[in-house]
């Protein structure tokens, strides 16, 4: 898993990659009310504004963390936005990614330098 | 590290692992480990503590005991004070010449004099405002007590053993209370639209007090976040957001707060400033008023969302001064200023989101019925 100073995680499987949002983002956003994700099929470029989330707070965007094309997008989340908070790096998932650049992945920390990150 | 200023409770509150915030000048609680989901939840139905001693407690005195003060306060705002019982309480409002709204406040009756509660953000020019208005008065801040707000249901059984009485108080009536905590100045009221008390404790107190209610099984403490979805949710309004210098209180639903005696036609018609226009606006009515929109979908509508009639086209005819999710419906909520022909609950109009309009129905306040003790 790497991680990306947005607070993302990024998981790749067989060249497609996994995204969302850390339990460390989870906890400083609080509870989550809403969520509205890319569509399937969308071309992406990394830091697009793709994804939008809102807690009891304030609202967020969430950034491509790279440049791609969405093939799947967790649609639990949004009939249940708790479900971010309650497994952020688990079933609270966002999108899935097939990236056009799979080198992009190379910039991000990986869970150790995430966690000094955040310190 | 920064110039906030701390309540007696400021210890407690990082003991709890509240996440702090900066609040008119102050560090307060914005929420607990619970988070503000759970936090309005639980007051709407056990209890919830709040420490809200940022707000400022005012004794105003006068020569001639309460009517004297009562009178003098009469000249700055537009509410029926010499009407008010002894032990009772009132909501009010400051107004400005031009029929704004300075601040919003709590007025006691504490038979020879008043008790004010006043918004944090507004202190110091609320005083300054008293001092040139009430010549004849003395204007004490009281700066040596704590205030709590212990909010929801199960308030009057966690109160009752600490200020043997107060289950037999109703909604606004308020008690002096000999307790193991000193002497206690209880109110049956509060700012979430539950049953409650607001409790001002002397400060040296105020931990001890805190942490006894907290030891009910009932209670939790509750953070700024959870106050103000309470607040929303109960169509209340937040000074500085959707009440400020530029709305008059007809504009903003609070003629009710506006007893007839100072009306057009009472004893005591008029007296205090703006009331050209607020009088006007009583017997003739507003351009524009202060309304619940419940946006269609998921997506929250907040403060400074604009409002538009149709889907295209055409300016904005209002605009969103509060608005969040409601926990305890389950769907985001909001308020804000229409004109009075695009008031009427049901209908159809549009805020902006991110450059979207998407559709908002204009709805009865409050959404939640208040649970009151009359």
């Amino acid at each position: 898993m790497k991680f990306t100073e947005e607070h993302e995680w990024l998981m790749d499987e067989d060249g497609v990659v996994t995204v969302g949002i850390t339990a460390h983002a989870a906890e400083q956003l609080g509870d989550i009310v809403f969520v509205e994700l890319p569509e399937i099929g969308a071309q992406v470029t990394k830091d697009d504004e793709i994804v939008v989330i809102e807690s009891v707070k304030a609202a967020s965007d969430i950034l491509a963390p790279i440049d791609g094309e969405i093939v799947e997008v967790n649609a639990a989340i949004v009939d249940e936005p708790g479900k971010v908070n309650e497994d952020p790096q688990g079933e609270g998932w966002f999108f899935r990614i097939k990236p056009s650049d799979p080198g992009q992945m190379a910039d991000y920390m990986d869970e150790a330098a995430y966690q000094s990150f955040i310190g | 590290m920064s110039d906030l200023r701390q309540t007696p409770l400021t210890a407690l509150h990082r003991d709890l692992g509240a996440k702090m915030v900066a609040f008119a000048g102050y560090d307060m609680p914005v929420q607990y480990k619970a988070g503000v989901m759970k936090e309005h939840l639980h007051t709407r139905s056990g209890a919830g503590l709040f420490d809200v001693s940022h707000m400022g407690q005012v004794l105003i005195r006068h020569e001639a005991g309460y009517g004297g003060a009562a009178r003098a306060l009469e000249a700055l705002v537009p509410v029926s004070l010499l009407g008010l019982g002894e032990k009772r309480q009132r909501y009010g409002f400051f107004t400005n010449d031009q029929g704004g709204i300075l601040d919003d406040l709590m007025i006691t009756n504490r038979g020879d004099h008043l008790l004010l509660v006043i918004n944090a953000a507004c202190k110091q020019t609320d005083i300054a405002l008293m001092e040139k208005g009430l010549p004849d008065c003395e204007v004490a801040p009281v700066t040596d007590r704590a205030l709590l707000a212990l909010q929801g249901p199960r308030a009057e059984e966690v109160l009752a053993p600490i200020a043997a009485g107060c289950e037999i108080m109703k909604f606004l009536d308020t008690g002096i209370f000999t307790s193991d905590y000193g002497e206690l100045w209880v109110s049956r009221s509060g700012y979430t639209g539950e049953d409650g008390y607001e409790i001002s404790v002397p400060e040296a107190e105020a931990e001890r007090l805190a942490r006894d209610l907290l030891a009910h099984a009932a209670v939790a403490p509750i953070g700024l976040g959870a106050r103000d979805s309470l607040r929303l949710e109960a169509g209340l309004c937040l000074y500085g957001q959707d009440i400020d210098t530029d709305t008059s209180p007809v504009e903003a639903g609070l003629s009710w707060a506006i007893q007839s005696v100072r009306r057009r036609g009472g004893d005591r018609e008029g007296g205090f400033p703006g009331a050209d226009r607020i009088l006007d606006e009583l017997e003739n009515g507003v351009a524009r008023c202060r309304v619940g929109l419940c946006p269609d979908g998921r997506a929250p509508m907040r403060e400074g969302s604009e409002l538009f009639a149709a889907k295209e086209g055409g300016e904005a005819i209002g605009r969103i001064t509060s608005g969040g999710f409601g926990p305890s419906l389950g769907v985001p909520v909001s308020m804000g200023y229409v004109p009075a022909s695009h008031a009427t609950a049901g209908t159809m109009l549009y805020g902006e989101v991110r450059g979207r309009r998407m559709p908002v129905t204009v709805s009865e306040l409050p959404f939640v019925p208040a649970n009151f003790k009359r």
